[in-house]
């Protein structure tokens, strides 16, 4: 017998390296834990954070969106659908259906980067379910609302992301 | 203590007259099954939290205060989901099976003593007894793998069948020494014998064979190979659902825990204090302790180890722990000669 053969013999019976394994999984155990407990505990969110959608206004209260479509044309998934309001030609033009359909969405965030007048964008809000298909269907109103509810996050997220654009 | 005792007996001989032995016999047991049970669906809460912490998990910690309702939660979950039977099935045995692994599991604990007084069945054949015991523990896997009629189910069972039957040789084999020690097969003479020096000191060798025999004979990781989820799907339970499924999950747990009592009985003193000074505190409580850090180990050794290979697991067994501990007993036997001993 050559004297490596005894050596791992010795290591073998000894339990040598089982030790050393338990060792690191008892070493483990007393490390602090880095679960993250959910609904009370949140990972931070970036404020390039692709979420539901909102539409946006302008200070004085108009709606920015200009019915212009890109986004429309530009989502892979066909997720949008708008009709132009004929009543608004001549002065801004304006939108009469702005529709969403978030179980088609695929949340690309294109619309958002085609969007000349950043009207529409995606919130940080990923906490929107729904019992029904309807519930997942947001219409102009919603997204107004959105826009309204979460507008100083939105303008602080669209401020901290403009220097990157 | 003996009062309360003494108050219990007249006023149970008065209400229940010449029956009464048979009765508080039946007391006796009903309160031991109650501690079983109760430590075994708490071990499986220990196991899930001790393994998350291993890895940097925190465990279930939502139902109740630190998750301590889990195991009352996944208790309610098995009674009321619908327990599956595969029409192919032997039905009779398919539902005998999950019963014949965990009856034997509760049976063991007749022989166990807790302290020189504490035991139910104080026989003189206790370690054989232990051994037939667990022993049966086989037959209802291999049942069970039968009767389901599928292949996953089988190739488990006969899996656990020859992994079962070659841990029992090597685990019967670590136990002679300590009996060669003892000079009995009485646990509470072997508990007795290890007053000046644990068992584990001269046989420390036999202690980690009879642990790692034991973690194979209970199934556990990382010889799981009967389960082994990643190539039989879960192995001989596969097609158990329910309730039947729970008996298997229930009998694996409380198998754990009878032998690691076994292991601190035979190997760690029992319910003996470690530093005689110690003894003030109730024997019992040192044999939990010793039970309960066998039971770490358990968890320990899962969270640790990946699982063996079915040739390296029967290479172990047979050609490793037998003529080891064949040799251990010769060399006990030679040194108790030579001490005078024997």
């Amino acid at each position: 017998m050559s004297q490596s053969t005894v050596k791992d013999l010795i290591a073998s019976f000894t339990l040598k390296e089982l030790f050393a394994g338990l060792g690191v999984t008892l070493k483990y155990l007393f490390k602090p834990k880095i679960t993250i407990r959910y609904p009370e505990e949140r990972t931070p969110l970036s404020p390039r954070f692709r979420g539901e959608h909102a539409l946006r206004r302008y200070d004085n209260g108009q709606e920015r969106c200009i019915a212009c479509k890109l986004c429309e044309a530009v989502c892979p998934a066909q997720a949008i659908f708008i009709e132009i309001d004929p009543k608004s030609q001549g002065q801004q033009r304006k939108t009469k259906v702005y529709d969403i359909d978030n179980s088609k969405c695929i949340f690309c965030g294109f619309c958002q980067e085609a969007c000349p007048v950043d009207a529409i964008v995606m919130s940080q809000n990923f906490e929107f379910y729904a019992e029904t298909r309807e519930g997942l269907l947001s219409d102009k109103a919603r997204l107004l609302g959105n826009g309204d509810k979460w507008k100083s996050q939105l303008d602080a997220n669209l401020a901290a992301d403009a220097k990157y654009r | 203590m003996n009062d309360i005792l003494r108050v219990v007996h007249e006023l149970g001989g008065g209400l229940f007259g010449f029956v009464w032995p048979g009765v508080w016999t039946v007391v006796k047991i009903a309160i031991l099954l109650g501690i079983v049970m109760f430590c075994v669906t708490y071990l499986t809460l220990a196991e899930r939290k001790i393994i998350g912490w291993m890895q940097i998990r925190m465990g279930p910690n939502r139902v109740g205060p630190l998750g301590l309702l889990q195991p009352l939660a996944d208790a309610v979950k098995l009674f009321f989901k619908e327990t599956l039977i595969p029409s192919k099935s032997e039905k009779l045995v398919f539902i005998l099976a999950p019963a014949l692994t965990f009856i034997p599991a509760l049976l063991g604990w007749a022989v166990i003593p807790f302290s020189p007084e504490l035991v139910l069945a104080d026989i003189n054949v206790g370690v054989l007894y232990v051994l037939a015991i667990s022993s049966m523990g086989a037959y209802g896997i291999l049942m069970s793998g039968w009767a389901s009629n599928a292949r996953y189910s089988f190739l488990g069972s006969v899996r656990s069948a020859s992994q079962m039957i070659s841990y029992e040789v090597s685990m019967g084999f670590t136990i002679i020494p300590v009996v060669m020690l003892a000079g009995s097969l009485n646990l509470k003479e072997i508990v007795l014998s290890q007053t000046d020096l644990w068992n584990v000191v001269p046989l420390f060798p036999m202690f980690f064979i009879y642990f790692i025999s034991v973690v194979a004979e209970t199934n556990r990781a990382p010889f799981d190979l009967p389960e082994a989820e990643s190539e039989l799907v879960s192995g001989f339970n596969t097609e158990y659902s329910a309730m039947t499924f729970g008996m298997f999950f229930m009998g694996e747990y409380a198998n754990m825990i009878l032998v690691s009592t076994m292991g601190s009985i035979l190997f760690l003193g029992g319910w003996l204090p470690p530093l005689p000074f110690l003894s003030f505190i109730p024997g019992i409580f040192w044999l939990a302790l010793k039970t309960g850090f066998l039971l770490f180990v358990f968890l320990w050794i899962r969270a640790t180890f990946p699982r063996y290979r079915y040739d390296q697991l029967m290479r172990l067994g047979w050609k490793v722990f037998l003529p080891f501990s064949l040799l251990w007993i010769f060399l006990t036997g030679a040194a108790l000669h030579l001490l005078g001993k024997a």
